[in-house]
């Protein structure tokens, strides 16, 4: 079964409620041996990094979730603690994909957090990106962004480029919310459930 | 390019989406939830949802509503109404909100902002505030969602916004009282002071009557999103044709 991590910090109901609209049946879990005998897993996020690292060593899947053999899929902050390691509370991540996540500098004219609806870039085919066009919008909500290089599936740009899609190995990541993100955001749920 | 926001607010009293003008004297428009996924079909990009006499009343939002919305919804929305403590925040986020909006609360504890910023995030965090011009200059209201209860809030506005952005708000949603329901256009003059004091997504509320006060507000105000209520629950703009019009003006739109 997919499995959603629960972390106690993050949104994970609407994750759940996305992937029922698909009509997948999903549970939430905390407990590694459930997370271990899962299908896929998504590593959802709200809230900051250092909170999200703590829980995860607290549960005792720091290991876990570094050596997943099965599909995850890491939403919003979780893209972001696939990373080796964030600014955002300067903390060493999961350390699945290479590179550090950083502070979105704001300005008067560059508003942070960068929220609201932006558009895909693709970089890379992928079975996640089937079907997601470039200039389709997704819903963002964040003030730290993962840096673009090998393994960015999609770009979004707001001052500069950022990574919006990930992936190494059996390893993804959304930086939007696709839980939140209308018609695309649906069709890439859909995409991970059919890996 | 980052996509300006249209943004319905469906002020919602026992169920029913409701609108009065000034806030005074309500009409019942609707159900939430329909009424909710009938903005999604239209293309809107967020939704607002105001449990109007929450906080007036000393209550809470009720979280099964909260959860009946994220089931439905695919587009992101914030919860507002009587959110008091960090905990009632994050369990709303929990029922599936992707944002809270905080405004009496946080005028009577403004600690609330910061306590919430650090449990949640501050991308999760809204202050709502509601807003009076009065001797040529701007003052914070309180319970305005009751009006035998609303009243000044000691504060003006210009220094609120800019409290609320320290104590870690995410996005401020500034309602311009003055304008509220009367459909004359945004406080483009008002919102314009705020904005130039925030690096911090501002929202307009109050005011809107067609589209070109939607033009207007993104064009003078440079706001990241606008917010309307009663023209949209009146179908007298369709957000399709707003959304068209908003496009011809040379303002990004998510199609």
């Amino acid at each position: 079964m997919i499995t959603i991590v629960e972390l106690g910090c993050a949104n994970t109901a609407s994750v759940l409620f996305a992937l029922e609209r698909l009509g997948v049946e999903a549970r939430l879990s905390s407990d590694a041996e459930e997370i271990a005998a899962a299908t896929k897993v998504v590593l959802p996020g709200v809230g900051a990094a250092g909170f999200a690292m703590s829980r995860i060593h607290e549960l005792g899947l720091f290991a876990l979730l570094r050596n997943l053999k099965s599909p995850i899929l890491g939403v919003c902050l979780g893209q972001q603690l696939l990373f080796d390691s964030s600014q955002e509370g300067d903390v060493e991540c999961l350390g699945l994909i290479p590179g550090r996540v950083t502070r979105m500098e704001g300005s008067k004219d560059l508003v942070v957090p960068h929220m609201g609806w932006n558009q895909l870039q693709v970089t890379l085919d992928d079975p996640l990106t089937a079907g997601v066009s470039n200039g389709d919008y997704a819903y963002f909500v964040h003030s730290f962004a993962c840096p673009v290089n090998d393994f960015t599936l999609a770009t979004a740009t707001y001052g500069a480029p950022f990574a919006a899609m990930v992936r190494k190995g059996q390893v993804w990541g959304c930086q939007f919310h696709p839980e939140r993100s209308s018609v695309a955001g649906a069709r890439i749920l859909e995409n991970f459930v059919k890996l | 390019m980052l996509a300006r926001r249209i943004i319905p607010c469906l002020d919602v009293k026992d169920g029913q989406v409701v609108k009065g003008v000034q806030f005074i004297g309500h009409e019942v428009l609707g159900d939430a939830v329909n009424m909710a996924l009938r903005y999604r079909d239209e293309g809107a990009d967020e939704l607002v949802l105001y449990d109007i006499t929450a906080s007036s009343e000393g209550r809470t939002v009720d979280y099964n509503w909260v959860r009946d919305i994220a089931r439905a919804l695919d587009i992101p929305f914030c919860v507002a109404g009587g959110i008091r403590s960090a905990e009632q925040a994050v369990k709303c986020l929990n029922s599936g909100a992707d944002k809270v909006s905080i405004n009496s609360p946080a005028l009577e504890r403004p600690d609330l902002i910061n306590e919430l910023a650090d449990m949640a995030g501050s991308q999760c965090v809204v202050v709502g505030i509601d807003s009076r011009e009065m001797d040529n200059d701007y003052y914070v209201h309180q319970y305005s969602g009751d009006p035998d209860k609303i009243r000044q809030a000691g504060r003006r506005t210009l220094d609120w916004v800019v409290e609320a952005r320290d104590r870690g708000a995410g996005e401020i949603v500034l309602n311009c009282m003055n304008q509220d329901g009367v459909r004359k256009g945004y406080d483009l003059k008002q919102l314009r002071l705020v904005r130039d004091l925030l690096d911090i997504p501002l929202v307009a509320s109050g005011g809107a009557g067609s589209p070109e006060h939607f033009v207007d507000v993104f064009d003078q105000a440079d706001v990241s999103g606008a917010l309307a209520a009663s023209v949209f629950h009146k179908k007298i703009i369709h957000i399709p044709d707003l959304k068209r019009d908003l496009r011809q003006a040379g303002i990004a739109v998510r199609q």
